[in-house]
C-alpha cells in the first residue's frame, strides 16, 4: 500500500543510462511481442462490439462468429426500449453520484477529525474501520437485507445508497487520513492563530489540500459502485429500480440467443466506466495504488 | 502569537510546539461530531450486521417468525453437504487459478512494460481497459465469445484445434475454468498497475551493477528485483486471496455456479442458499466460513498498512 503522496507520478519514470543505449534490435523483439498481445487482450472486447451493431438475421443466419455482413443499431435500440437498459443507466447513475460524494465527504470529515484531533485509540478506530471495509461481503448480506426490511426502505435505491455508503467508508477515510496527516502542521496552526474553527479549517484549508487524493478516491469509488451487482442484488427487488449490472443479467435472460441485444446492452454498460477511465486515467491509476484493496 | 512564528519555521517536533499541541488536545465538539457520524454509520451498516451473521449461523430461519436455534447443526451439515464441498474445493482451485495466473501475467507484463519507451503508453492502456469493465459486463462478454458459435471455438477450428472446440460453460468440466479465464482477463491490468508501482521503487544501480558483473536479464530480475518486491509481493497476495474469496458477480452472470453446481464457489453458493433458497442460518453459516478462511488474510493486509504509515 503506497502513501498517497507518492502516488501522482505513475507515468515518469526517469530513464536510466544503461538502458536507453540498449541494442535496437530488442526493441523489435519488444514490439513484435507486445502488439500481437495486445491484438489478442482487445480482441473479446472487439468482437463483441462487432456483434452489438450486427443484425439478428445476420447472426441467426451466419453464427456469431462469422465477420459482419451487416449494419445495424436494432440491438442498441431494442436494449434501451425493451430491455430498459436506459432506465437502469439512469438508476446507476443517481446511486454513483450520490453514493461517491456522500461516501466522500463523510469519510474526509472522519478522516480530518482522527487526523488533526488527539482523538483517544484514533489508531484503533481507524484500523477498525478499514477492516471492515476488507470484510467479505457475504458476512454481511443476510442481516443488511433484514434491516433495510425493518427500516422500510428494502427495494429502494436509498437503501442501496446506504450500503454502498457505509460498506465504502472505512477504506476512504484510512486513505484521506494519510494523506491529511501529510499536510504539515503550521498550515493548521497558522489558520488557528487566525481564530478559524475547525469547520472553517476542514472546509477552507482541508478540503482544498486534499483535492488530489479527493480526486483519485473519486475515480476510484466512480467504477466501485457503477459496478457493483453483489448489493444490487441484495436490496433490490423489483426491475424498475435495479442499476445497470442487475439489469443486464435480466436482459441476458429475457433477450436468450438474441445476442446482438446482449451485446448492446454490454457495451452500454462498459461505456461510462471507459469514459472514466479515458478522461482520468492518472487518477484512476493512483487511485488504484492506494487501494490495494480491491 | 510570537511563539507560533518561530515554530512555523521548524520542521522537527521540538518543545516549542508544545503549546499549540497542547491546544488541540481539547477536541471540539463539532469535530466529534465529525467522527462519529461516519462511524455510527460503519457500525450500523457493516459491524452490527456482520455480528448478527455469527448469531443466525446457529439457526434455521427463513425470515418470517422466530428464529429456531439450532446450535452447530448447520456446521455440521456443511460437512456432509456435496455442494459445499464442491463448492469449497472450487474456491481453492479459484484463489489459486485467478491468483497465480493474474500475478503471473501481470508482473511478466509489469517487467515488460517498466521502462519508457516508444508505444509502452499504449500497451499499458490496452492492458488495464478491461479492469474498468463490471465483472458483469466482463462475464457477458466472454459468455458471447463462449457460445458454440463463437470466437473461441470459431478460433480454435480455424487454426486446426476442431477438437477442443466445445461447449464450454455447458460443460461442468470446463465452466469454472473458462470463468476463471474471463475473470484473469480482467485482473491482469489491476495486477500490473501494482507490479509497476512496485518496480519504480527498485534500485536501478543495483540492476546496472548485476549486469557489469554480467548476470543475464532472468538473473538480475530473479535475484536483484524480485527480493526488491517484497512489498508489493505481500500486498499483491492479500489483496488477491481477499478479492478470491468475494468473487460472486463474474461466476454469478456466467453460470449462477452452474451446470449441476459444477463451478460453484462458497460465494455464490452462500446467496443461492440465503437468497433464492432462503435458508437464512445455513446462509450465515456459508457466510461465516467465509470470514474465517478471509480474516488471515485481511490482518495481513491490516498490519502491512500500519507498519507503512
Amino acid at each position: 500500500m503506497a502513501a498517497p503522496t507518492a502516488v501522482g507520478d505513475t507515468a515518469s519514470v526517469p530513464p536510466s543510462p544503461a538502458r536507453t543505449q540498449a541494442p535496437r534490435k530488442r526493441g523489435w523483439v519488444f514490439h513484435a511481442v507486445m502488439v500481437p498481445f495486445t491484438l489478442l487482450w482487445v480482441a473479446p472486447m472487439a468482437f463483441v462490439l462487432l456483434i452489438a451493431f450486427r443484425t439478428f438475421d445476420d447472426i441467426a443466419s451466419r453464427g456469431l462468429g462469422a465477420l459482419p455482413a451487416s449494419f445495424s443499431l436494432d440491438g442498441f435500440t431494442t436494449a434501451l426500449q425493451d430491455g430498459s437498459i436506459g432506465r437502469a443507466l439512469a438508476n446507476s447513475a443517481l446511486v454513483t453520484v450520490v453514493g461517491v460524494v456522500t461516501t466522500l465527504f463523510l469519510a474526509s470529515l472522519a478522516a480530518f477529525a482522527l487526523s488533526r484531533y488527539h482523538i483517544p485509540f484514533r489508531r484503533t478506530i481507524l484500523l477498525g474501520m478499514l477492516a471492515g471495509n476488507l470484510l467479505p461481503p457475504q458476512i454481511l448480506l443476510i442481516p443488511v437485507a433484514k434491516i433495510t426490511e425493518s427500516l422500510g426502505i428494502y427495494d429502494s435505491l436509498f437503501a442501496l445508497i446506504v450500503v454502498q455508503v457505509g460498506f465504502g467508508l472505512g477504506f476512504y477515510t484510512f486513505v484521506l487520513y494519510g494523506f491529511m496527516r501529510a499536510i504539515p502542521t503550521e498550515v493548521f496552526e497558522a489558520a488557528r492563530v487566525d481564530g478559524a474553527g475547525p469547520t472553517r479549517i476542514y472546509a477552507r484549508i482541508v478540503m482544498p489540500l486534499s483535492r488530489p487524493a479527493l480526486a483519485a478516491l473519486a475515480a476510484l469509488a466512480t467504477t466501485w459502485i457503477f459496478n457493483d451487482l453483489i448489493w444490487a442484488v441484495t436490496v433490490l427487488r423489483t426491475e424498475d429500480k435495479f442499476p445497470i449490472t442487475a439489469a443486464l443479467l435480466n436482459l441476458q435472460g429475457g433477450f436468450v440467443s438474441n445476442w446482438n441485444v446482449v451485446a448492446s446492452g454490454a457495451v452500454l454498460a462498459a461505456v461510462p466506466t471507459a469514459i472514466v477511465f479515458f478522461a482520468f486515467q492518472k487518477h484512476f491509476v493512483s487511485g488504484l495504488l492506494v487501494g490495494a484493496n480491491k | 502569537m510570537s511563539s507560533t512564528a518561530t515554530v512555523s519555521g521548524q520542521e522537527t517536533t521540538g518543545p516549542p510546539r508544545r503549546r499549540p499541541a497542547a491546544a488541540v488536545r481539547r477536541v471540539p465538539r463539532v469535530v466529534w461530531l465529525f467522527l462519529l457520524i461516519p462511524l455510527a454509520i460503519e457500525l450500523a451498516w457493516v459491524f452490527w450486521p456482520a455480528i448478527n451473521s455469527f448469531s443466525l449461523s446457529f439457526t434455521r430461519w427463513s425470515g418470517v417468525g422466530a428464529a429456531e436455534n439450532v446450535g452447530l447443526d448447520n456446521y455440521r451439515n456443511l460437512l456432509d453437504d456435496p455442494i459445499f464441498r464442491t463448492a469449497a474445493k472450487n474456491t481453492v482451485i479459484w484463489t489459486i487459478g485467478f491468483g497465480g495466473l493474474s500475478v503471473l501475467i501481470g508482473l511478466a507484463l509489469a517487467v515488460t512494460l517498466n521502462r519508457p519507451r516508444r508505444g509502452v503508453g499504449i500497451y499499458r492502456s490496452a492492458i488495464y481497459l478491461p479492469m474498468v469493465f463490471s465483472l458483469v459486463v466482463t462475464g457477458l462478454f466472454w459468455r458471447v465469445l463462449y457460445q458454440p458459435d463463437g470466437a473461441v471455438n470459431s478460433t480454435l477450428e480455424a487454426i486446426g484445434l476442431d477438437g477442443v472446440s466445445r461447449q464450454w460453460l455447458a460443460d461442468p468440466d470446463t465452466a469454472l475454468y473458462a470463468v476463471l479465464v474471463a475473470a484473469v482477463w480482467r485482473q491482469v491490468g489491476y495486477i500490473m498497475v501494482l507490479y509497476l508501482a512496485g518496480l519504480k521503487g527498485v534500485d536501478p544501480s543495483l540492476e546496472e551493477a548485476a549486469a557489469v558483473d554480467g548476470a543475464s536479464a532472468w538473473q538480475r530480475f530473479r535475484y536483484v528485483v524480485f527480493p526488491q518486491l517484497r512489498g508489493v509481493n505481500t500486498v499483491v497476495f492479500a489483496v488477491t486471496v481477499i478479492d478470491s474469496l468475494r468473487t460472486f458477480d463474474i461466476v454469478w452472470a456466467m453460470t449462477r455456479g452452474g451446470p449441476y453446481d459444477s463451478s460453484q464457489l462458497l460465494s455464490t453458493y452462500m446467496f443461492q442458499q440465503g437468497f433464492t433458497l432462503v435458508n437464512l442460518g445455513y446462509g450465515s453459516a456459508i457466510a461465516v466460513v467465509i470470514f474465517l478462511l478471509a480474516i488471515g488474510f485481511i490482518i495481513t493486509y491490516l498490519v502491512r498498512a500500519t507498519r507503512e504509515d
